[in-house]
């Protein structure tokens, strides 16, 4: 059993990323895994800051990484206000209509 | 050598369950992937030692967002198997996409090293004999008090936002009106009669 250094986390928040962007990829009409996927690149990019802070021994990673939760937070609560109005315009979610929402 | 074992099961259980999260055929089965997946980064805050930050996940990613996504996943009457149909046309890009991606972070990952003066270059070093909730209430309070206000901001703009967009005015609801209620007066509301004996009020 290795040591566990700043490494191990970094390689851990990379493979987290590469499978939020392949989510993104292959849920292209499935706006809720989407959102999902994007909320994990956000997880993973979390992981970073964190570990980068703990490593370095400065506070500020961790504040940053506070932020980004709260815009992902948010993220997620506009995203999927904007997905029930357009569940109820047209009765499905797929991506392909969505220009449909221009003005 | 526990530290690392931990380590070593709640990475493992992250990256499954993120994994999951992307290829679960039914959404709600991803959603609880997701759950889990946020509860291993928390582990791993833990081990860390951002426990602040590690109960924030839980409470705010568990608490409010996954509950949120659930919510939205069971209340929209989607055909699921619909949506999943073009998965694996899909799936030779997005998977070439995606191992060019983990070759480029691997590359980065391995060559990275960190600068001579990173040492000195901190914006906020950690203070000794503080824990860890007691040092980020220092540094958020006092140096970025600001950048905490800001966040507030987004929250609530999030939050007019998310309320503008989902209300809606039904047709036909009886709705208490208080300035109707409160405006009325006694010539409006009270009926003088003068009722003579034997005859009662009539029609």
């Amino acid at each position: 059993m290795m040591e566990i250094g700043l490494g191990h986390y970094l390689a851990v928040a990379a493979v987290l990323f590469t499978i939020g962007v392949f989510g993104i990829f292959v849920n292209r009409k499935n706006v809720i895994i989407l959102l999902m996927s994007i909320e994990l690149i956000l997880l993973s990019v979390n992981v970073n800051l964190v570990a980068f802070s703990a490593f370095l021994g400065d506070l500020a990673g961790q504040v940053f990484a506070l932020f980004v939760l709260t815009v992902a937070a948010a993220e997620a609560a506009v995203g999927l206000a904007i997905l029930v109005v357009y569940f109820r315009n047209r009765g499905d979610i797929s991506v392909e209509g969505v220009n449909l929402m221009k003005g | 050598m526990l530290a690392s074992l931990a380590f070593w099961a709640f990475s493992g259980v992250a990256i499954a369950s993120a994994f999951m999260v992307v290829i679960a055929r039914n959404p709600v089965r991803s959603v609880l992937f997701l759950i889990l997946a946020f509860f291993s980064a928390a582990g791993l805050f833990v081990l860390l030692g951002a426990e602040f930050l590690a109960m924030l996940l839980i409470v705010v990613y568990v608490g409010a967002v996954a509950v949120l996504f659930l919510f939205v996943v069971m209340m929209l009457d989607i055909d699921f198997a619909e949506l999943k149909q073009g998965f694996l046309s899909y799936l030779p890009l997005g998977g070439a996409f995606a191992l060019v991606l983990a070759a480029l972070l691997a590359m980065t990952v391995a060559t990275w090293q960190a600068s001579d003066q990173a040492e000195s270059l901190r914006a906020a070093a950690m203070p000794d004999g503080m824990s860890n909730i007691e040092a980020l209430g220092t540094v958020i309070y006092d140096q970025y008090v600001y950048f905490f206000q800001a966040a507030g901001l987004v929250l609530l703009v999030a939050m007019i936002g998310a309320i503008v967009l989902t209300l809606r005015h039904k047709e036909g609801v009886k709705r208490q009106s208080v300035t109707a209620q409160v405006g009325r007066d006694r010539n409006e509301a009270i009926e003088m009669l003068d009722i003579k004996p034997g005859q009662g009020i009539g029609e």
